[in-house]
C-alpha cells in the first residue's frame, strides 16, 4: 500500500514536470497549406505553394534551433464548403497553427471564419479580395501578396489615365470577380471614366465568345477581365480570335500571372499590362530563390506571386515566433507581434503589416514581352513602373476594418 | 438584333463540339452498350496529341486532323480489347465506372506532368483571321469548325445508317450469333467500332485544341453538358445526339446573352424537362 502510495505520487511528480516543461517552450509548429490541387488554379498556387512552405521552414533555420515544424497540404477544390472543412479539421485534429496561401476569395473569405473562431494564425497569399482587410478583417489573419484595391489602382488606374475611359466588366461569377469589379469601378469613376457595361460569367468558363461579344458591341474602349487564372488565360486568347484587340478595344487583364502568361503564349499575349507584387527575374535574390525553387517543381517552373508570398509569409510569421520564444498557438497574439516587427524578406523587400493585416510592399506594373524579346523559357516581362506600397495597398484611412476603430 | 443572330452563330460553333462528341458517345452505347465516360479523357487526348504532334515532331495542324483520330483510336481500341471487352453482356453499370476511372486515371496522369493551366496551341495560319458579317466578326476558324463538324457529323451517320456496313453493324448489336453465323468477326467490328466513336472524340479534341487551352480536365469540364446532350436526344440515337448537340449549343448560347449566370445550368433543366415528357428522350425509342 506504503510502496503504491509512493510511486503513484513520483508518476505525478514527473508527468506534472514534463507538462510544464513542455508548455514553457513549446516549439512545435504545423503548417497548413490550403490551395486549389488540380483546378483552374493549381499551377499558380497549389503543390508549388506547398513547396515554397517547405523551403521557408528550411530557411528559417529553426529546426536547427530545436523546433519542430511540419508542413501538411490540403485541396479546397475552389469550393467554400470544402476549404472550412480541412481547415476546421486541421484545428481540431491535426492541431494545425498557421494556415498559408488559399487561392479563391470565396473560400479565403470562409477560411477567415473558421481561423478566427479557432484562434490560429492565417496567413493568406492567394486570394485577392479587400474584403479580407477591410469589412471581413480579422485579428488572426494577415493579407500577404495583393488584393483587388491594389490590382484596380495600380493596372486599372494607368490604363484609365493613359486615355481609356469607357470600361466594359468581363466578370468572373463569385466573391473575387466581384471585389475587383466593384474595386476598379471605383478607380475609373474617380479618374472620370465610366463603365459601360458588365457581364458575369461562371467561375471554370472554358468558352467566351458569347460574352467577349457583349462586351465588342458596347464599343468600350477597355474590356476588364476581373477574373483569372484559366478563366483569363481563355478570354485573352479568344477576345484575340474575334479580332477584339485588332478592333481597337483594348484588354485590361486585371490579374494575370506568369503561369497564365506561360499558358497563352507570347505571340497571343504581348503587350498586356497588369500588375505583380513579384516577379522571378528582379533582381539577384529574387533569381537565386527562383532557381532553387524550380529546381524542386515537377515541371521546372519559377514561382508565382502567390507561391513567393507563401515563402515570405512563413519567414515572416518565423521571425516572429522566434521573438515569442515559443507557444506558437495563440494566434492573435502571434500576428500582434507580426505586425509589430518590419517586413523585410529577400523576395518582396521591406515592408509592413497594417494593423488590419494588409501587408505594405511595392507594387510592379509589368509588359508582356515580344516573343523576339524573350531570351529564356521563363522570361516573359517587362518592367514599366514601380508603384510604392503606401500608393498601392487601401490607406488606413479609408480602410473600414473593424480592429481600427479600438 | 444583330447581337442576337450573332449569339446564334456562337451557340452553333459550340454546338459543333457538342454534336461531334456526343455522336461518338452514341455510337458506342448504341452498338456496344457502354457508356463511355472516358470520352472527355479521350477528346483531352486527341487535343494533346495534336500539340506534342507540332512540337515534337513538327507536324501541323492539316496531318494532325487525321492523325490523333487514329492514334488515339488505336488506344481507344487496345482499351476494348483488354479491359470493355470483359464486360460484355453485364450491366451498363460496370462499363460506365470502369470508363469512368480511366478517365480519372488519364486525366490524372496528363495533370501530374501538364499542370493545369495549359499550353497553347495556335490557329492554322490558313484558316487565320476572320470576316465582318455585318452583324458580328466571326473568326475564320469557328465557320470552319461549324463546317468541318457538320459534315463529320453526316457522314457518320450515313455510314451507319445507309451503308452496308452499318447494317452488319447494327445487325451484330441485335444478335451478335446469327451475324457471326454469317461469317461476319463480330468482336472485330465491335472493336473497330470503339474505334470509330473515341477517333471522333479525338478529332473534336483537335479542333478544340486552337480555340480553348490544350488542358488536362478539358475533357472533365465537358462530358457532363455531352451527356445530358446523348440523354436529350436520346441514348444511342445518332440523328437525335445530332441534332440535340447544335440546338443545346444555341439555347446555351442565348442563355449566356440573356442571363448568363444560368448558362452552366440550363442544360441540365432542359434535361429535366425533357425527361419528364418523353423519358427515352427526344428521338429514342421506349425500352
Amino acid at each position: 500500500m506504503k510502496t503504491n502510495a509512493i510511486a503513484s505520487l513520483l508518476l505525478g511528480t514527473a508527468l506534472a514536470l514534463v507538462a510544464s516543461a513542455a508548455s514553457a517552450q513549446d516549439k512545435t509548429v504545423k503548417i497548413g497549406a490550403l490551395s486549389d490541387q488540380s483546378g483552374l488554379y493549381a499551377d499558380l498556387g497549389g503543390p508549388g505553394s506547398t513547396l515554397a512552405a517547405q523551403m521557408a521552414v528550411e530557411d528559417s533555420g529553426l529546426t536547427k534551433k530545436g523546433w519542430k515544424i511540419d508542413v501538411i497540404s490540403g485541396d479546397h477544390q475552389n469550393k467554400p464548403d470544402i476549404g472550412s472543412t480541412i481547415a476546421r479539421q486541421w484545428f481540431d485534429v491535426e492541431k494545425v497553427d498557421v494556415v498559408v496561401d488559399v487561392p479563391n476569395s470565396g473560400v479565403a473569405l470562409a477560411v477567415n471564419n473558421v481561423v478566427k473562431e479557432k484562434n490560429g494564425v492565417y496567413i493568406n497569399s492567394g486570394a485577392a479580395t479587400s474584403d479580407l482587410t477591410n469589412a471581413q478583417c480579422s485579428p488572426n489573419t494577415v493579407h500577404w501578396t495583393y488584393d483587388t484595391y491594389m490590382l484596380a489602382h495600380t493596372t486599372g488606374q494607368a490604363l484609365v489615365k493613359a486615355g481609356g475611359d469607357t470600361w466594359f466588366f468581363l466578370t468572373a461569377d463569385y466573391a473575387f470577380g466581384a471585389a475587383l469589379e466593384r474595386d476598379t469601378t471605383a478607380v475609373v469613376v474617380a479618374n472620370g471614366g465610366k463603365i459601360v457595361g458588365s457581364v458575369k460569367h461562371p467561375l471554370n468558363t472554358s468558352d467566351f465568345s458569347s460574352f467577349l461579344l457583349q462586351a465588342q458591341s458596347s464599343k468600350a474602349k477597355i474590356i476588364g477581365l476581373a477574373n483569372a487564372g484559366g478563366d483569363t488565360t481563355n478570354s485573352i486568347k479568344q477576345a484575340a480570335e474575334f479580332g477584339i484587340v485588332k478592333g481597337g478595344q483594348k484588354l485590361a487583364a486585371l490579374l494575370l500571372f506568369l503561369t497564365d502568361v506561360k499558358a497563352i503564349g507570347l505571340e497571343t499575349a504581348q503587350g498586356l499590362n497588369f500588375t505583380e507584387t513579384f516577379y522571378w527575374d528582379m533582381n539577384d535574390q529574387t533569381r537565386a530563390f527562383s532557381k532553387r525553387f524550380s529546381e524542386r517543381m515537377k515541371n521546372s517552373a519559377p514561382p508565382t506571386m502567390v507561391q513567393a508570398g507563401v515563402y515570405s509569409g512563413l519567414l515572416h510569421y518565423f521571425k516572429a515566433l522566434e521573438a515569442l520564444g515559443g507557444n506558437p498557438h495563440d494566434g492573435v497574439k502571434v500576428v500582434e507581434k507580426m505586425k509589430s516587427i518590419p517586413t523585410d524578406d529577400p523576395l518582396f523587400g521591406k515592408g509592413s503589416i497594417e494593423p488590419n493585416g494588409r501587408t505594405i510592399h511595392s507594387a510592379y506594373l509589368f509588359e508582356v514581352k515580344k516573343p523576339s524579346e524573350s531570351k529564356a523559357p521563363w522570361d516573359f516581362y517587362k518592367l514599366v513602373g514601380t508603384v510604392p506600397g503606401d500608393e498601392a495597398f487601401t490607406p488606413l484611412s479609408q480602410s473600414t476594418c473593424a480592429l481600427l476603430k479600438k | 438584333m444583330q447581337a442576337l443572330y450573332a449569339q446564334l452563330l456562337v451557340g452553333l460553333i459550340n454546338g459543333s463540339f457538342y454534336a461531334l462528341l456526343s455522336l461518338g458517345l452514341a455510337v458506342i452505347f448504341g452498338m456496344l452498350n457502354i457508356i463511355n465516360f472516358a470520352h472527355g479523357a479521350l477528346y483531352m487526348m486527341g487535343a494533346f496529341c495534336a500539340y506534342f504532334l507540332l512540337n515534337v515532331a513538327g507536324i501541323g495542324y492539316w496531318p494532325a486532323l487525321i492523325i490523333a483520330p487514329i492514334v488515339v483510336g488505336i488506344f481507344g481500341m487496345i482499351l476494348e480489347r483488354t479491359m470493355l471487352q470483359r464486360l460484355a453482356g453485364l450491366d451498363h453499370l460496370y462499363g460506365l465506372l470502369l470508363t469512368f476511372g480511366i478517365a480519372l486515371i488519364v486525366q490524372g496522369v496528363f495533370q501530374n506532368y501538364f499542370g493545369s493551366s495549359g499550353l497553347p496551341y495556335a490557329i492554322p495560319d490558313e484558316l487565320k483571321g476572320g470576316m465582318n458579317l455585318g452583324f458580328m466578326f466571326l473568326p475564320v476558324y469557328r465557320g470552319w469548325v461549324v463546317v468541318f463538324s457538320l459534315v463529320v457529323c453526316l457522314a457518320t451517320w450515313f455510314l451507319i445508317e445507309k451503308t452496308r456496313l452499318g447494317a452488319y453493324l447494327r445487325a451484330a448489336t441485335e444478335n451478335p450469333t446469327l451475324v457471326r453465323a454469317f461469317g461476319i468477326n463480330v468482336p472485330r467490328m465491335i472493336t473497330l467500332t470503339y474505334g470509330l466513336g473515341v477517333g471522333l472524340a479525338a478529332l473534336a479534341g483537335v479542333l478544340s485544341a486552337p480555340i480553348n487551352q490544350v488542358r488536362p480536365l478539358m475533357g472533365a469540364d465537358l462530358i457532363i453538358v455531352v451527356f445530358a446532350v446523348v440523354v436529350i436526344g436520346g441514348m444511342g440515337s445518332i440523328m437525335g445526339s445530332i441534332i440535340t448537340g447544335f440546338a443545346l449549343g444555341v439555347i446555351e448560347g442565348l442563355t449566356k446573352y440573356f442571363y448568363p449566370e444560368a448558362s452552366n445550368t440550363v442544360v441540365f433543366v432542359l434535361m429535366v424537362l425533357v425527361l419528364l415528357v418523353k423519358p427515352a428522350g427526344l428521338t429514342g425509342r421506349a425500352a
